[in-house]
């Protein structure tokens, strides 16, 4: 099995720019040169050739936060659902979190999910395991059985860890294992039955509001039980200027914390759930306009590593329904990078800075091998930043269409996806 | 002028024409009422379903009177009798009543905006009862008819609504409505109980309640709900009687033809003291016989009365 990859612009950033050729041989990439021939005429087996002219070459791009809701929710989504809309998506490898039913707390459910991903064979799927038991905050989950099974990082996501010594002796237990933990801040009594961000809207709605300070007090309990551990700690979904503050300082203070967020909060804002508009609904909550310029300030200047979608299918049955009882969540995979690159597009980032928010960052902060270089397996995604095209959620590959970007324009999208020198994706 | 919208939801979605449309055709039904045969055949034929999620007794009585009165069929359904308990959605149960072809669909909902997702699925008209902490128009509508009719006009009126302002669906319609029509709304109670970014619905806010009674010409109590305390909102009723509870000495730099209005139900001895509740400036009563003048004007106007009364 071989493939070249041609007359691509290739952006590894810190490795490679500029038009290369990229030689694939049974999955790795054996050789980067301006100009390859394929020279092996007399091989039996066909050369596959991309004709990559006009497009950006990239190494594979890696979600770090999805909800696959198999096992237990597959009328939402299944892995195979989630993992082909991921490969539509331009990503080559996604971390489902574990707040499945059962949840996602010992070695048979990590087996399952990597059975289920083998069968869908797209795209490579390294599961996220709970920080405790049953998500319930009581007791550890079993690391080291988990990490053997195929786990890659913890986290209780949907909830956060409100008791601090777990939190601290989670930190600490992982350190052991060398996995990452995944932190969902929220303090659930400043939460309380809040349903969107406080603050004008909620109050001219009529719907009860959730501070700000709900994620920030959390974000910074978080920050000082990772100078006290010296863990490796990893915030998920910032949705606050507070919270980008608290990430910014923590750095500069030398703490070993990471941060994501998501597209949407760098793209809407509350005002998107006037009219009780349930697509608009997820927690953490959109925020103000003030935030999400911070947001995108953190993303600017690398307090925040990470673009990860929170990819959360629902079906009509939660979100057709009163917004107070509507569920929390919307689906990113298959708009993702066109909505991140609407911030190449207006100069809030370099497409270098945004190929290590979806890639480079991810890869580092959860141990992956990632990288256009010879001798590397090839996860690549291919890009055509000029596509433009409308949004139809009714075409997508996730079984979600819990989206508010449906309609919308955007520009860019993958056209090719390329799972370990197999095309698991190609653009119509 | 015709009533144009097929719903009425909100008081921000009303103009003030149409507020003024609908207090002037409550005017005229009020006289109904003290008839002693109460009843015209203006909307025979037409059925009216009162759909309470949420206890109400007032409210529920008012809108059915107000039906009765115009010869209209109503029927009033509450969650706990309906398929709700069997597990029914929101969206099967309205699409489900409007197979049934009432003409108005009044409906009172614990949650915000549970009314607006009704209408957009629905042809048949609806009128929110109650919805959550967000809206309560009739409500809005019959406390400005009934200050129209002691004061001649809303313009330039200040108008003091105080109590717990953030879980008041009657407070933001107030907002909304005395302002269209030319008050100024200056709201007081503890700052625990005023949302963030209420002055962006027109109105001003001060935290010290002698101050928003100074000068006023209407006050508003607020009803306080006891389990607030559960989350803190106020330490105790006692606290809460004596720091923002009216009383005749609070009242005293109040105009002096100060209106006191409630929408009840009361709690007396905490947010109202009895004597002024039962005082000479009291209108809360006045507010309850003005409730079935509004709501039959809210039918008349969505149900096609003027065609009707043209036809006849």
């Amino acid at each position: 099995m071989r493939m070249i990859i041609k007359g691509g612009r290739v952006i590894d950033p810190g490795n490679i720019d500029g038009v290369r050729d990229i030689l694939i041989e049974d999955g790795i990439i054996t050789q980067i040169e301006e100009n390859i021939i394929d020279y092996d005429q007399d091989k039996t087996d066909s050369c596959e050739i991309i004709d990559a002219s006009g497009l950006i070459v990239v190494p594979g791009l890696i979600d770090m936060h999805v909800h696959l809701r198999e096992p237990g929710h597959e009328y939402k989504e299944t892995i195979k659902s989630g993992s082909l809309a991921a490969a539509r998506g331009g990503f080559t490898a996604i971390c489902p979190m574990p707040n499945t039913n059962p949840v996602n707390d010992n070695r048979q459910v990590t087996e399952f999910i990597l059975t289920k991903a083998a069968e869908a064979d797209a795209v490579r799927v390294y599961p996220v395991a709970g920080i405790s038991k049953g998500l319930n905050g009581n007791r550890l989950s079993e690391y080291g059985e988990l990490k053997d099974a195929g786990v890659i990082a913890v986290s209780d996501d949907g909830k956060p860890v409100n008791n601090s010594l777990l939190m601290r002796r989670a930190m600490e237990y992982a350190k052991g294992f060398g996995l990452p933990v995944i932190s969902h801040c929220e303090d659930l009594e400043l939460a309380a039955d809040g349903v969107m961000n406080e603050g004008p809207v909620s109050t001219r709605m009529g719907l009860a509001g959730i501070p700000n300070a709900a994620e920030s007090v959390m974000v910074m309990r978080d920050i000082s039980l990772c100078e006290l551990t010296g863990s490796a700690l990893h915030i998920a979904h910032v949705s606050t200027s507070e919270s980008v503050h608290a990430i910014r300082d923590a750095k500069e203070r030398g703490v070993a914390v990471t941060a994501e967020t998501a597209p949407h909060y760098f793209t809407l804002i509350d005002e998107s759930v006037y009219d009780y508009n349930t697509s608009a609904k997820m927690n953490p909550p959109l925020r103000s306009s003030e935030d999400r310029e911070s947001i995108l300030k953190g993303l600017k200047d690398g307090t925040i590593d990470v673009i990860a979608t929170d990819h959360a299918p629902h079906s009509a049955l939660e979100k057709d329904v009163e917004f107070n009882n509507s569920a929390n969540g919307i689906i990113g995979l298959e708009t993702s990078l066109p909505l991140s690159l609407r911030l190449v597009e207006n100069g809030t980032l370099s497409i270098e800075q945004l190929i290590d928010k979806m890639s480079g960052n991810p890869a580092r902060i959860l141990g992956l091998d990632n990288g256009i270089k010879v001798g590397k397996t090839a996860d690549i995604t291919i890009i055509d930043t000029e596509n433009t095209f409308i949004v139809n959620a009714s075409e997508f590959l996730s079984l979600g269409r819990n989206t508010p970007f449906d309609g919308w324009e955007l520009k860019g999208r993958a056209v090719f996806t390329i799972v370990g020198g197999r095309i698991v994706f190609k653009d119509k | 002028m015709q009533f144009e919208k097929k719903d009425i939801l909100d008081m921000e979605s009303l103009s003030a024409d149409e507020i003024n449309l609908i207090l002037d055709t409550a005017d005229k039904m009020k006289e109904i009422s003290d008839r002693s045969i109460k009843k015209v055949p203006t909307l025979r034929g037409k059925t009216m379903v009162l759909f309470f999620y949420e206890p109400s007794t007032r409210t529920r009585l008012s809108f059915d009177i107000a039906a009765k009165r115009l010869s209209a069929d109503s029927l009033s359904l509450s969650a706990t009798a309906s398929s709700t308990v069997k597990g029914e959605t929101l969206v099967d149960t309205a699409r489900n009543l409007e197979a049934m072809r009432p003409d108005v669909i009044v409906i009172r909902h614990p949650m915000a905006g549970a009314p607006h997702m009704i209408a957009k699925m629905v042809s048949t008209s609806v009128i929110n009862a109650g919805d959550g902490m967000h809206a309560h128009p009739s409500q809005s509508l019959l406390d400005i008819m009934t200050v129209r009719e002691k004061k001649g006009s809303l313009d330039g009126l200040r108008v003091a609504i105080i109590g717990d302002i953030s879980h008041s669906r009657v407070a933001r319609s107030n907002i909304a409505g005395f302002s269209k029509l030319g008050a100024n709304v200056i709201l007081s109670g503890p700052p625990t109980m005023i949302p963030k970014g209420i002055e962006a619905l027109g109105a001003s806010v001060v935290y010290n309640i002698n101050d928003a009674i100074s000068g006023a010409d209407v006050v508003m109590m607020l009803r306080i709900q006891k389990e607030r305390q559960k989350s803190f909102l106020f330490p105790s009723e006692r606290e809460y009687a004596r720091f923002y509870g009216l009383s005749a000495d609070k009242l005293k730099n109040a105009k002096e033809d100060v209106l006191i209005m409630h929408p009840g139900p009361l709690n007396r001895g905490v947010e109202i003291a009895p004597d002024v509740a039962d005082g000479p400036h009291s209108i809360i009563l006045e507010q309850v016989t003005n409730g079935v003048a509004i709501r039959m004007a809210m039918f008349y106007l969505l149900s096609g009365g003027v065609r009707n009364a043209d036809d006849n």
